[in-house]
């Protein structure tokens, strides 16, 4: 009852001043739709690049690097300890870039708790011979219905379909720079040659795009089967593990323990792809910052009108007083006015955030390097839409507190002298 | 029977602005339940600064008052507040009333504060009010519609809504002419008499202070009789 009298004096006083009131309200409305358009897209972006990259890289990435035997011989002999090293006698062997008894660790892997899934690879270069020319390609053995599940393959073959790789043998997909390049259709028939000089024929049944052209010009893929056939390697032959994990951020630590374990190197991507991140982090900032600038902005339009009602409205303040309204009353009547300005403009706010949101979701965003990507990327989390009403609430608090303050240490005898 | 409503105790009152100068030295009077006050002196003499001490609304004095045979204190703002709203009502030379609100709601205005009836009580007492000053028809107006009379007379009301101790008024009819002036008049004439309402009211006007129960005669800060 007390409450609601003072509410009703609020009222009365916002009615009495809907213009500025609405002026007031209109420039936290464009502040919290444009703070909440701006964050669903940032974030739209951040999703959709994040995906680029983060969602078709493995999580822990098992393989054996070529390199030197880091035993050499001369390294035994005493008597040259403390020398410089011209002569590594021992050189690096390609056979080593399988993975070691791979068998055991994918069986392992099978078994732990934290890993959601991995796939095989195996990577061979080739010659794909194109008239008098070869051009110089990667071809990659997957198990493509395991790389679908876990990294999306899918998305990235834009004709044809991946799974065909499993169900017809001797198929490959090719990169689509590279298919543009080689002059092929689906259902075309290509020949390349290995390093060692044999020759395969496969067929096309698939372009692959993966946004990036230096990679869609040399990569094309095929069962990891075939692959080995090629390579005329035994069908344990792989050189890559992919693993997915759970939760992604515990890719350091486990990199580590399984470098440990399965003796071979291990590359997470949090440090492989760490410049992402970073990345993601300064767009957020930027909407952030961004909104709470204009919300200031509000902040201080919200200020200025109350101490405008304030300065006009001397006289029934002191009249509020004089009848036994407190300094406490006084100061709640003009907070009631601050908050309500910051409520309701705040949920004008969000509803206009979310229709604009909604609009720039609809604009064409087509580029050949998102296949995937139709239109501009929104995000619509509930979160943004909390955020920006509570920090409409909180800055028009602020703003109102200082008025309202004024306004509860009006000394009624002095506006009364005055008359 | 002469119960004291009101009384001061050794009132004294300076203003530093822009030199320290004494207004009120050493005040001592009381007024008793039903009597019907008038506070004259010549300009300056310092009538509306006591009404405003004793009013409660300022604090900045020495001495001390009694209200309802209480002692007010000089820095609770909030029980002060309080007072004001059950125990004063107050009428001034320049009839405020609240603009954005029409009449009814601006006699309601303190018994919503006071909150002691329920809503429907609080209107039907304003009626009542109203009609005993004769403006029941006005009930529905805007405030800022009225003439400067009628504003008066809503503020009389206004005063009287939470039944008040005692009705304090700063130059109440100044601002009328001798019409509006016999009118007010009467109207406290009216409470003091049948009401047995106190009421103590600053005027100028020697024809005004001539007819009510009781002068107090101000001059340089003192009361001289
Ligand atoms: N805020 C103030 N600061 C300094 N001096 C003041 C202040 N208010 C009033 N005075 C002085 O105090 C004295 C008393 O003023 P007050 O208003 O009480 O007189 P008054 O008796 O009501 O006069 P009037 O009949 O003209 O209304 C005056 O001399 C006035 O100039
Ligand atoms: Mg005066």
């Amino acid at each position: 009852m007390k409450k609601g009298i003072l509410i009703n004096i609020a009222k009365a006083l916002l009615l009495a001043r809907w213009r500025q009131t609405l002026v007031a309200a209109i420039g936290v409305t464009f502040s919290i739709t444009m703070f909440v358009t701006l964050l669903g897209f940032m974030n739209g972006l951040n999703d959709l690049l994040d995906g680029l990259i983060l969602n078709r890289t493995p999580h822990i990435k098992l393989y054996n690097d070529i390199k030197p035997n880091a035993n050499q011989p001369i390294k035994n002999a005493a008597a040259y300890k403390e020398k410089y090293h011209f002569i590594q006698s021992i050189k690096s062997d390609a056979n080593k870039q399988a993975i070691y008894n791979s068998q055991a660790i994918m069986n392992s892997l099978k078994k732990d708790e934290r890993v959601v899934g991995f796939t095989q690879k195996l990577t061979a270069q080739v010659f794909f011979i194109n008239g008098t020319t070869d051009i110089t390609g990667v071809l990659n053995g997957v198990n493509a219905p395991e790389e679908i599940k876990l990294f999306h393959f899918n998305d990235y073959v834009v004709a044809g379909n991946a799974a065909d790789l499993e169900k017809e043998s001797n198929t490959i997909i090719l990169g689509k720079s590279l298919a543009e390049k080689l002059l092929v259709n689906l259902g075309d028939v290509i020949q390349l040659s290995t390093a060692r000089g044999d020759r395969f024929q496969l067929k096309v049944v698939g372009y692959f795009q993966s946004g990036l052209k230096d990679i869609d010009m040399v990569q094309s893929f095929a069962s990891i089967h075939t692959v080995q056939k090629i390579m005329n390697k035994p069908n344990s032959f792989v050189t890559e593990l992919d693993v997915k994990l759970k939760d992604i951020n515990l890719s350091i630590p486990t990199a580590k323990e399984y470098a440990q374990l399965y003796q071979t190197d291990a590359e997470d991507i949090q440090t492989a792809n760490a410049q992402f991140e970073t990345g993601s982090s300064v767009r957020s900032i930027i909407s952030y910052a961004v909104g709470i600038t204009l919300l200031i902005v509000a902040g201080f339009g919200i200020y200025n009108i109350l101490n405008m009602m304030i300065f006009e409205k001397m006289d029934s303040i002191a009249i509020l007083k004089a009848t036994g309204f407190s300094g406490k009353d006084v100061k709640s009547i003009f907070m009631y006015i601050a908050m309500s300005i910051g409520f309701f403009g705040g949920l004008a706010g969000l509803l206009f955030g979310f229709i604009l949101s909604s609009i720039i979701d609809q604009i064409p965003f087509v580029t050949a390097a998102l296949p995937t990507v139709k239109t501009f990327p929104i995000n619509y989390s509930i979160i943004f839409y909390i955020i920006g009403i509570s920090f409409s609430l909180i800055t028009t608090y602020f703003a109102g507190w200082f008025p309202a303050r004024k306004a509860s240490k009006i000394d009624p005898v002095v506006i009364i002298r005055g008359k | 029977m002469s119960q004291k409503i009101l009384e001061a105790k050794n009132i004294t009152k300076y203003f530093e602005d822009p030199v320290k100068v004494q207004v009120l030295n050493d005040i001592n009077f009381s007024i008793n339940k039903g009597e019907f006050v008038s506070l004259t002196g010549k300009s300056g003499c310092g009538k509306s600064t006591l009404l405003y001490v004793l009013s409660t609304m300022d604090t900045d004095y020495e001495g001390s008052i009694y209200i309802d045979q209480d002692e007010m204190p000089k820095n609770d703002e909030g029980y002060l507040a309080k007072i004001r709203n059950e125990k004063i009502g107050f009428v001034f030379q320049f009839h405020y009333l609240l603009n954005e609100f029409d009449v009814l709601n601006n006699v309601m205005l303190p018994g919503l504060k006071l909150n002691k009836y329920s809503k429907e009580k609080i209107e039907h007492r304003a009626y009542e009010k109203l009609k005993l000053l004769g403006i029941e028809h006005l009930a529905l107006k805007k405030a800022n519609q009225l003439s400067g009379g009628e504003k008066q007379r809503v503020a009389i009301a206004r005063a009287l809504i939470n039944d008040p101790h005692i009705i304090m008024g700063d130059e109440p009819t100044g601002n009328l002419d001798k019409k509006n002036s016999d009118l007010v008049f009467d109207i406290f004439k009216k409470l003091a008499h049948e009401y047995n309402q106190t009421l103590l009211i600053v005027t100028h006007d020697p024809s005004f202070a001539d007819r009510t129960d009781r002068i107090i005669k101000m001059e340089d800060g003192k009361i001289i009789s």
